[in-house]
């Protein structure tokens, strides 16, 4: 679809952008501020990165949301690529409505929903809240967006290369190290790093099921934002945005080169 | 032996993550349930339990019969609640239109930029999508308070003369959400936009058909997934928001999501909690349900036509 790019296709591109990215420019641009005064700009400085720095509460709090969201993305990889596996591969068994309604319903579920409910599971199986009950919490509903990602990978994958391999005499999971994840990799790899943001940047859910010594940077972040925007916050959310993109934009360079060896890969096989 | 064993391990793929979700996503909706029937305590956990095991089916019966639905009675008589779950509705379904009206265009424009440039601009779209909600929320905060960015920008350029005031009123909570879940719904509809064909279009206006009826007749009709799935994508999670009527949202925005926190947190009233967090799942059921569908529907065109 592409016929020509009107001057009404570019205006509404170019202001949908706008409209998405100056927010985040305008609080990344204040975050370098010298007044305490958010909107008032008095020169350039770094001093709210170093009062962040030196904020010990928040950095007992990014330390927290680092661990939980990585222990959390590392297991929800796991456990939803199996699912997307099942989702594709058996298209056929008991109870796949259920499985594939429960794997698309928490992409909807609104948090403080979900948050209420392992809430009470936590307090129904005597588990005290804390940082185990967050990253629970986190597995489950982060397992289900790696589950779709990989999901949608897994169904564009040509299936015979799977099934050459079995007949060949692999072993499923030989078959599935050795040919179907190198093969889905970049989506799970997208799928990692989709749960470890999901959780890094979760909020409600964190605070129904997180207990005292666990608070997350989200958790700090807001409840010191309710009190009003300050230079410091400015400040953590600068570095928070910074790692992100960064992570984001290295992540999808590495997949396009990998996408491109592989299509070179099979442009040479079909020579051969 | 070893047969059995491996047919297991061969299926853990599907029970070890189906289990999971058992335990962690279905069963709590049951505790939900449970607990909204039940009395509120001065105690820890802050309720009387309901339904105890170990007394068999006729306990059960028995503990039915003593089922507080005085919660639900409670939330239907008392008007705050009501009226959270209509201004919720209300906020979630007027902001999905907005969202749809101001990302249709974004995602139309995008799908028609030059083929090189599309994978760039996809990534401009999902990399807020990537970024803290809480961050681009809390953003909005310095642009929209009374001596916030914007405010000092329409006075310099003269089109006001008293600023404005929209944080903490409902027109910033819509603000919020469109900005928030704009990238939901331009995904699915650039998906969608990307993948029609463009000898449809041309074929139209050799048939002499203008521009814009053989946008109504073609690109609209056919783009009809890509709007479902992203109208779902942003009206469920918006009726029940909590963290922008919380920080944009004024005292008189009611939205079910926030009353609900704050009947938990501030009120330490669990079986309330409780009891609103079931009727807010049984009125998203059916929109749930019709999303599934629509996903499912979705996945099996693309296995259908795809490579």
């Amino acid at each position: 679809m592409n016929r020509n790019w009107t001057a009404f296709n570019i205006t509404s591109v170019v202001f949908g952008f706008a409209f998405l990215y100056i927010p985040i420019l305008l609080l990344i641009i204040y975050s370098f501020n010298e007044s305490k005064l958010v909107t008032v700009w008095a020169g350039f400085s770094t001093k709210w990165y170093a009062a962040a720095f030196a904020n010990q509460a928040l950095v007992d709090a990014a330390w927290v949301t680092f661990q939980v969201a990585f222990i959390s993305a590392s297991i929800a990889t796991v456990l939803g690529t199996m699912a997307a596996m099942a989702l594709v591969r058996y298209t056929r068994f008991n109870g796949r409505f259920l499985f594939s309604g429960m794997i698309y319903a928490p992409l909807v579920m609104p948090e403080v929903i979900t948050g209420l409910s392992l809430l009470l599971l936590f307090v129904a199986i005597g588990l005290d809240r804390g940082m185990l009950t967050v990253i629970l919490a986190h597995i489950t509903f982060s397992m289900c967006f790696v589950a779709v990602v990989v999901q949608s990978r897994l169904s564009t994958m040509d299936a015979s290369l799977e099934e050459a391999a079995l007949d060949l005499g692999a072993t499923p999971t030989r078959a599935f190290f050795s040919v179907t994840l190198p093969l889905i990799l970049p989506a799970v790899l997208a799928g990692w790093m989709l749960a470890f943001t999901l959780s890094l940047d979760d909020l409600v859910i964190a605070q129904f099921n997180s207990g005292p010594g666990a608070t997350t940077l989200p958790m700090k972040i807001f409840s010191q934002v309710r009190l009003g925007v300050t230079p410091e916050i400015n400040a953590v959310c600068t570095i928070l945005v910074a790692i992100v993109t960064t992570g984001v934009v290295i992540a999808s360079i590495s997949m396009k080169r990998q996408e491109i060896a592989r299509q070179r890969a099979q442009q040479l096989a079909a020579q051969a | 032996m070893s047969g059995v064993f491996k047919a297991v391990m061969g299926r853990a793929i599907i029970w070890l993550p189906y289990l999971w979700l058992l335990i962690f996503f279905l069963a709590p909706f049951f505790l939900v349930a449970k607990l909204s029937v039940s009395q509120t305590a001065i105690a820890q956990p802050p309720y009387l339990p309901v339904l105890t095991m170990g007394e068999g089916l006729s306990g059960w019966w028995a503990d039915f019969k003593t089922f507080a639905f005085d919660n639900y009675a409670f939330l239907a008589t008392d008007s705050l609640y009501w009226k959270g779950y209509l201004s919720s509705l209300q906020i979630a379904f007027i902001s999905t239109l907005l969202t749809l009206v101001i990302g249709y265009p974004l995602a139309y424009g995008m799908a028609r930029a030059p083929r090189t440039m599309r994978p760039l601009l996809l990534m401009l779209v999902i990399l807020p999508f990537w970024t803290s909600f809480l961050i681009r929320v809390y953003a909005w905060i310095g642009i929209l308070k009374k001596e916030g960015l914007l405010n000092q920008f329409l006075l310099w350029l003269g089109l006001i003369s008293e600023p404005l005031t929209v944080l903490n009123t409902d027109v910033a909570v819509y603000i919020g959400i469109v900005y928030s879940y704009l990238p939901f719904m331009v995904l699915p509809l650039y998906a969608n936009l990307e993948r029609q064909d463009g000898t449809l279009l041309e074929a139209a206006s050799d048939l002499g058909c203008n521009r814009f009826s053989a946008f109504w007749q073609i690109t609209w009709p056919l783009s009809r997934p890509g709007v479902i799935a992203g109208c779902f994508l942003v009206f469920i999670p918006a009726v029940g928001e909590f963290v922008i009527p919380s920080l944009l949202g004024g005292s008189s925005t009611l939205m079910i999501g926030r009353i609900l926190f704050d009947e938990f947190f501030l009120n330490r009233d669990w079986p309330i909690s409780s009891a609103v967090a079931v009727l807010l799942l049984l009125i998203l059921i059916v929109p749930i349900m019709l999303f599934q569908r629509s996903e499912a529907r979705a996945r099996e065109m693309a296995k259908g036509v795809g490579p």
